[in-house]
């Protein structure tokens, strides 16, 4: 069983084709990561496809690194 | 062989008017048709029968287009349908004609609701599944008046000239992800709600039209089923008016 950074990490790394180490728990989806606010949607609704959950809209606008979608899927799983 | 064959398609307010001729003609040219309806059941259910005795591949399904949950509905059951949803027309329309200085509140809510919001509404609903396909055809019905002006449907006005605006929006947010945002803007056409028109307003409409005859609800279908098909690949962000030169 993977554990959600390593799920996190494998969406991101096939949605904005970046290298596995560029993954890094304070990257910024924006500025380290290349991707345009269009992405940083996609990469939301592919979480929520992997994690089988529903963000909210207010939620997602939090989620701008991938230490915050981390710990934002964490907190949801309880 | 049609232009649409199987692409699956959303037509709101369908079960009447231009929206039914729409349905119908997507359906002639392959497309498998959600025949979306607020009120009407039973013409709903007569446009799926009609498209089905052809062969076609139809379900009529209620949604008020104002109302979040319903279009969520009606964007998740087309996809269990048919796998899909490649083509979304925003048709449903209503009309609270009344003098600017008479207008009440709860008329201009009602148009702006279904007019404006529910395009709106339908868009960021069907946005979500054809971001995922990384492709998409999206045709909002807007009119004539909504570039002219009209007296006596400030509300309905403003309505449709938001549509092109927000046609405007979607169409460059959108692109990247190969969706193409459209309108098609009809002139006077022929439907029930004209063919109660007295015959002095009649013909004083036909005297500024320069192809001198009413348009038909398939002159609009067409035009629709062509902003749908392939032909119109490199075509987004556009209103094609279909009004026989009536506005230029």
């Amino acid at each position: 069983m993977s554990t959600v950074l390593e799920r996190v990490t494998k969406v991101i790394v096939d949605r904005l084709g970046v290298d596995e180490s560029e993954v890094k728990l304070e990257a910024s989806f924006r500025e380290d990561l290349g991707a345009d606010s269009l992405d940083v949607v996609e990469l939301v609704m592919e979480l929520e496809d992997e994690f089988d959950m529903e963000i909210s809209d207010e939620d997602a606008e939090q989620i701008s690194t991938v230490g915050s979608a981390v710990k934002y899927i964490e907190s949801k799983q309880g | 062989m049609g232009k649409l064959d199987g692409k699956s398609a959303i037509v709101t307010g369908a079960s009447r008017g231009i929206g039914r001729d729409i349905a119908l003609y997507l359906a002639k040219e392959g497309a498998m048709v959600a025949v979306n309806y607020s009120g009407s059941k039973d013409r709903a259910d007569a446009v799926v029968e009609e498209i089905k005795v052809t062969g076609g591949k139809a379900f009529a399904i209620q949604a008020n287009v104002d109302q979040s949950d319903d279009v969520q509905n009606l964007i998740s059951s087309t996809i269990e349908q048919y796998g899909s949803v490649d083509i979304l027309v925003n048709n449903a329309g209503i009309t609270r004609d009344n003098l600017l200085m008479r207008m009440k509140e709860q008329e201009w809510d009602d148009v702006l609701n279904t007019n404006l919001k529910g395009v709106f509404l339908c868009t960021k609903a069907v946005t979500r599944q054809m971001m995922k396909q990384r492709a998409g055809r999206i045709i909002n019905i807007t009119s004539i008046v909504g570039v002219s002006g009209n007296a006596g449907q400030a509300n309905y006005v403003a309505a449709k000239a938001g549509v092109i605006g927000l046609t405007k929006s979607s169409a460059k947010e959108l692109a990247s992800r190969n969706i193409t945002v459209n309108s098609v803007a009809p002139g006077f056409i022929t439907t029930d709600m004209t063919d109660a028109l007295p015959e002095d307003i009649k013909s004083q409409m036909l005297s500024q039209i320069p192809l001198a005859k009413f348009g038909n609800p398939l002159d609009v279908a067409k035009a629709v089923a062509f902003l749908a098909s392939e032909d119109a690949n490199y075509i987004t962000g556009q209103t094609i008016h279909v009004n026989g030169g009536m506005y230029m």
